[in-house]
């Protein structure tokens, strides 16, 4: 038997058994009637399911639609109905929100609310970015931006301040005795503490989906509709999050999520920080872990292409046994990665370097939304003279790729836009990408192609990036 | 006063807290079932086998039902040819072959994925040149209309222009995705709440497939997360399905879509290809103009004729076309079956004559501006007198605007009195554009800004800004014309408290609230006195959906009448006590003022009700003065005209063609706005939605005629970054000509079209990439991909 407990709304509940793929979103619509979190998409884009959840880490605002309940154990839940301090009084947000006219069908608004609110209690004030995650289909945001700079302005509510310290709400999530869930036979969920524990529990259950943030997992049961068990939910495990800088060194935990990625590669690397903030959206971000986003061998993850040019090696680890390999060399072939049964990533590191990374998304829409062709370029130089480079691609094979041809073709020649043009030629020998509905092949090439001569004129110093241009 | 104020959306305050119900928010009594469809997975083909042993046999299912177990059930608006289920053939990937009712959402979409049915697939007709080589197509051949020898006026002219431009459809990606919920009633009677824009239409369904008469069946829908048209006919499968199921088992069923399923099922915009050709003075007028409306309608002919007729009424937008020959051929193919979308048609034939424009200007290098304003109708602001009222043959299905005429009905022309006129004759004699857009060009600083953004694309050779001005007429008016009626039911209780109810529904547009504020207005009260309740066909019947913009104009006079029905009755009472005359008793302030005497509002209710007056009335309205012949493209479709304008700017990335919209600026005509609010929420919401119609909104269907599109993951609606950066929303100040509710104008769809100047900006910018001897042609949407194909033909480099 196994057992859950957190805080819904301040209330503490203990939920014994749940089904390990339930989905907070269902739980809280079908079994507590809390029916002011709405499904829009029932796959993380679209923000109207967000929910605030706190830990000991902070608060932010997550998708319930792909959160399922085992992932909430120790953490404290407030949806839209828990927003308002216990007088009734309407947070300031809420009010904002009214005030500057930012609900008009009102279905993504209590995404939004919720969204906002997380923020304003973080002091997060980049809107953009960080409601990036809600679609609204009546606003136009205009509206919705205005609130939030008015509700900026207002200081966040004493209770909600002290509902959401987790040394305020930690203690009040008690479990019982068999606190620790003690999983190990299916289908209860297995959530280990440490990597120890991962290590010889997976050795024993090859055949089990390891969770960390669900963000794609999510999907394979809300869309797909998968049986997964048995499962184990690894994001708890604090000896593989983080990242840990030596003078030689980036090591990156497999469970680090995207978010906290983000401002650790900012001084370091800050076009691989740029690329994080536009990879899914806040609430993703929030919840999807740099390990996930490697291990599951998607061709289109925005992570493995920045990590390969940049050098970086995987940390893989069976039972006891532990090997490291170049990251290309994980991606073997489409949903072939070099992983046995019951391996898994521990993490990922990169050597300490000047920043010559530049990481070029192109997609459709340019927040919350999957690459069409993401290149990551890493080309340093001797003087005048490309002493190496480092290109790898998503959306342009099966699999992150490196593009050897131009790579070679760059090596050892001078830095001039001559050597670059007479690189391009290279790119359809490293790559013969595929039309599908994102871009055709055609586009997928050409804009490759022309993401090396934006790298060379940026060199230059000339102005190639459409969201630095102001108004 | 409460009207012209802005006051928040009624809702807003549930909207805030969660606490607004929508129908899958509804507690359901215990043991409510729940429905998913099984879809095929061919686009056109025969059923040769249909395995359902394993749906029946998947847990927590408590029924299965194909076509041949529910009898003939049809969910389609008017021409009878959408059955609940295949029957027989499917004629589309993603259509609904058998329904699974269960015991959770959940066991239902599992259950839904276990059926085995066999296809004998036939070739599927998908693209509208597909279409076109297999003539197959809605009506018997094209729709023309004509006005002049336009084929002479082109021939004659100094320049000619003849191009194509293409224009993809648009899912309406409601946040609410479809969902109904039925629960049956004793005698057989069967009670629906269910998100719709067309109560009146789901419950002459829903009586049709039960086989009752529309007293037994009563449609509620307290509002919609979202509708843009989706809902208009698209939600009958849902609520036809619940009502079979309900019937079938005795308990209450629920259904809503996936949003996957959604995609899948339901219509979107339709596609259009525009062909032109044009002859054009050496000032830029056009002299005469052919265009061939190609329109991709899907699999059913749903409500594809009107869009097509409104895409063909809004082929000249603001100008006047003195030789025009319109052409719009009405494609079937196995695709969903295109539907209603804001605009309804208008958006694609108004972006026709926009282009043209833009390439006229391209073609005599003068400013675009330029060359439109010399196509503006005439200034013109006299009276139209009202068409002689021809009643319209008996229509089979006469609640849906999909119920049009197929026969000729001559009306008289309408007199011009010296004002220039449509293709289809109307005279255009409320425009305001003149005056409206040289306000906006002084506001936005047009001339200033495009001398700028010339310069700054000669020092700049990757990034190109853009910048285009464009303008909106937009005809109001249901253009089946009985449709243009409404009726509203208002209580007075008394203690004074207003119950309001009329035939509109909700869907965000702030309809409950425009409407009580007219309530509001007519007694002299407080808005909290009023309380607005759900659209319920047992209490308005007989409604017109909430559609063509025309909520707050039909909707708001009924209310008005029925509330001066009931003022009317108290001020008699009041005149005879106090000896004077009904109009000299005030309603304002909460008070009634007569001949020296004030008295509290509640009291004077209490008082009527005493004295046995009627505090209840109904109230009515139909649009006067309209009448049309849509075979001949003839007469006045239309009651008024809504105006607009906006300037775009944009920035685009030669290398990528990664765009982004700098700044918009509009200037709007709302009349004199009932709710100032809520008519810039409107204006901010089209913008956007336009804008991502043209820009980021692609769908795409493979060779098979699966929708590659099928959620927000990979269908990208505008986000939260993709507003224009600096965003400039201003209200015309003006009244509406004709005697609309307190003289304001429609708002709902006429703003989308503003985002039309943002395709232009965009083309605008890729021009400035050449040396201005090749014309952009921009298809919709202007993907990335679409603008850097663009900018390679200007720079000679395609293929390199």
């Amino acid at each position: 038997m196994s057992e859950i407990a957190f805080l819904l709304n301040g209330t503490p509940v203990r939920l014994t058994d749940p089904p390990p793929t339930r989905t907070l979103l269902d739980w809280l619509r079908e079994d507590r009637a809390l029916t002011g979190t709405k499904e829009g998409c029932n796959e993380g884009d679209c923000g109207a399911c967000s929910v605030m959840v706190t830990d000991a880490r902070g608060t932010r605002a997550l998708n319930a639609c792909i959160l399922f309940l085992p992932q909430l154990d120790g953490k404290a839940i407030r949806t839209v109905e828990g927003l308002a301090g216990p007088d009734g009084a309407l947070h300031p947000v809420q009010h904002a929100m009214i005030d500057h006219h930012g609900s008009q069908c009102g279905f993504c608004t209590p995404g939004f609310v919720v969204t906002m609110a997380a923020n304003h209690l973080n002091g997060v004030t980049d809107h953009d970015t960080a409601l990036a995650g809600n679609l609204c289909r009546c606003t136009g945001y205009a509206p919705i931006q205005r609130a939030a700079e008015a509700a900026a302005q207002a200081p966040v509510p004493d209770w909600l301040r002290q509902a959401t310290d987790p040394a305020f709400i930690c203690p009040q999530i008690s479990r019982g005795e068999a606190a620790q869930p003690t999983g190990g036979s299916a289908p209860h969920p297995f959530l280990p503490r440490t990597a120890e524990d991962l290590a010889d529990w997976y050795a024993a259950h090859p055949d089990a989906t390891l969770i960390a943030g669900a963000t794609d997992v999510g999907l394979w049961v809300t869309k797909q509709l998968r049986d997964l068990a048995p499962v184990a939910f690894i994001a708890g495990i604090e000896d593989l999050r983080g990242v840990s800088l030596t003078d030689t060194e980036v090591r990156i935990g497999a469970v680090t999520t995207l978010a906290d990625l983000l401002p650790a590669m900012a001084p370091l690397h800050p076009d691989f920080a740029e690329l994080i903030r536009r990879y899914g959206a806040a609430q993703v971000r929030a919840a999807a872990t740099i390990g996930g986003n490697i291990a599951n061998g998607s061709p289109i993850g925005d992570g493995p292409p920045a990590l390969i040019a940049l050098g970086a090696v995987l940390h893989l680890r069976k039972g006891p046994a532990r090997r490291s390999i170049p990251l290309e060399d994980f991606f073997i072939d489409y949903g072939r990665q070099d992983r046995a049964p019951g391996e898994f990533v521990e993490a990922v590191s990169f050597p300490r370097q000047p920043d010559r990374l530049r990481a070029y998304k192109i997609s459709k829409r340019f927040d919350q939304d999957i690459s069409a062709v993401c290149g990551c370029f890493s080309i340093r130089l001797d003087g005048q003279t490309v002493r190496e480079a480092r290109i790898a691609f998503g959306g342009m094979a099966g699999i992150p790729k490196r593009a050897a041809a131009v790579e070679a073709a760059l090596t050892g020649r001078p830095w001039i836009e001559a050597t670059v043009e007479a690189a391009l030629p290279a790119f359809a020998e490293d790559f013969q990408p595929i039309d599908d509905m994102r871009a055709s092949a055609d586009y997928r090439l050409r804009s490759a192609r022309n993401m090396l001569r934006r790298y060379f004129l940026e060199d230059q110093g000339a102005a190639t990036r459409v969201l630095e241009v102001a108004p | 006063m409460s009207v012209h104020k802005p006051l928040p959306h009624d809702a807003a305050a549930l909207h805030v807290t969660g606490a607004a119900r929508y129908v899958d928010d509804i507690p359901t009594p215990a043991g409510t079932l729940h429905l998913a469809f099984g879809l095929s997975t061919v686009a056109h083909g025969a059923i040769t086998a249909m395995d359902l042993a394993a749906v029946r046999a998947a847990p927590g299912v408590v029924a299965v039902l194909a076509a041949g177990d529910i009898g003939p059930a049809d969910c389609s608006p008017s021409n009878h040819d959408e059955p609940l289920l295949a029957t027989g053939d499917v004629q589309y990937l993603g259509q609904p072959v058998f329904l699974v009712v269960a015991r959770s959402h959940l066991a239902a979409r599992r259950a839904a994925r276990l059926g085995r049915v066999s296809y004998a697939e036939r070739a599927a007709i998908l693209s509208i040149e597909e279409a076109l080589a297999a003539n197959s197509r809605f009506e018997d051949g094209p729709r023309i209309w004509a006005r002049g020898d336009a084929a002479a006026a082109i021939e004659a002219a100094p320049h000619v222009l003849e191009d194509r431009i293409e224009i993809g459809g648009q899912e309406h990606f409601y946040l609410e995705a479809q969902a109904a919920l039925a629960l049956p009633q004793e005698g057989g009677d069967m009670h629906v709440a269910c998100s719709s824009q067309h109560p009146t239409e789901i419950q002459h369904k829903v009586a049709d497939a039960l086989g009752v008469p529309m007293h037994a069946v009563r449609v509620e829908v307290r509002r919609m997360g979202g509708g843009f048209g989706g809902k208009e006919s698209q939600g009958n499968a849902l609520a036809v399905a619940c009502a079979l199921a309900a019937r079938a088992t005795g308990r209450a069923c629920k259904m809503r879509y996936d949003r996957d399923d959604d995609f899948l099922i339901t219509g979107k915009r339709h596609d259009f290809r525009i062909d032109y050709r044009a002859g054009v003075g050496e000032d830029g007028r056009i002299l005469g103009i052919d265009f061939r409306h190609y329109t991709r309608c899907g699999w059913a002919m749903d409500l594809s004729l009107p869009v097509a007729d409104r895409a063909m009424l809004h082929a000249d937008n603001v100008y006047f076309l003195p030789a025009v020959r319109i052409e719009s051929h009405r494609l079937r193919t196995h695709t969903q079956s295109a539907t209603a979308f804001r605009g309804f048609g208008g958006p694609q034939g108004m972006l026709g004559i926009e282009r043209v424009m833009d390439q006229i200007a391209h073609r005599l290098r003068r400013d675009p501006l330029a060359v439109r304003r010399a196509n503006f109708y005439a200034a013109s602001h006299r009276p139209v007198p009202p068409a002689p009222d021809v009643p319209e043959a008996p229509a089979s299905e006469p609640a849906s605007r999909g119920a049009v005429e197929a026969v000729a009905r001559p009306v008289p022309e309408p007199p011009a009195d010296g004002a220039q006129t449509t293709p289809y004759l109307m005279p255009v004699t409320d425009f305001i554009l003149h005056e409206l857009v040289a306000e906006l060009e002084e506001s936005s600083q047009y001339t200033q800004r495009r001398a700028r953004v010339s310069a700054w694309n000669d020092t700049n050779p990757i990034l190109k800004r853009g910048i285009a001005l464009t303008p909106v007429k937009f005809g109001i008016s249901f253009t089946l014309t009985h449709l243009n009626q409404a009726g509203a039911l208002v209580h007075v209780y008394q203690d004074g408290s207003i119950h309001l109810n009329h035939g509109g529904t909700e869907m965000g547009q702030g309809l409950f609230q425009k409407v009580a504020q007219v309530a509001a207005q007519v007694f002299g009260v407080p808005l909290g006195r009023v309380r607005i309740t759900a659209t319920d066909t047992a209490k308005v019947p007989n409604t017109s959906a909430t559609a063509a913009s025309s909520g707050s104009d039909l909707n708001g006079m009924a209310v008005q009448a029925a509330c001066l029905t009931i003022r009317d009755r108290i001020a008699d009472l009041l005149a005879a006590e106090h000896q004077c005359q009904p109009v000299d008793v005030r309603f304002e302030e909460d008070r009634v003022r007569v001949a020296g005497a004030d008295y509290p509002f509640a009291e004077v209710i209490a008082r009527a009700y005493q004295a046995r007056i009627s505090l209840s009335s109904t109230g009515f309205y139909r649009t006067p003065g309209l009448n049309w012949d849509r075979i001949a493209g003839r007469g006045r479709p239309f009651l008024y005209f809504a105006y607009g304008a906006a300037v775009s700017e944009v920035v685009i990335d030669t290398l990528t063609g990664e765009y982004r919209i700098l700044r918009a600026d509009i200037l709007h005509d709302c009349g004199a706005s009932l709710n100032p609010a809520l008519d810039i929420g409107q204006i901010e919401g089209g913008y956007v939605q336009g804008a991502g119609w043209l820009t980021t909104e692609e769908l795409v269907w493979d060779g098979k005629g699966r929708l590659r599109t099928h959620a927000p993951s990979t269908y990208k609606i505008p986000a939260m970054g993709d507003r224009p950066r600096v965003f400039n929303v201003a209200l015309w100040d003006g009244r509406n000509r004709e005697e609309t509710i307190h003289r304001s104008k429609a708002v709902g769809e006429p703003p989308l079209m503003l985002g039309i100047s943002v395709l232009m900006a965009l083309s605008d910018a890729v021009a400035a990439c050449g040396d201005g001897s090749l014309y952009p042609r921009l298809d919709a949407p202007a993907t990335p991909e679409r603008v850097l194909a663009a900018v390679d033909r200007q720079r000679g480099r395609h293929g390199d």
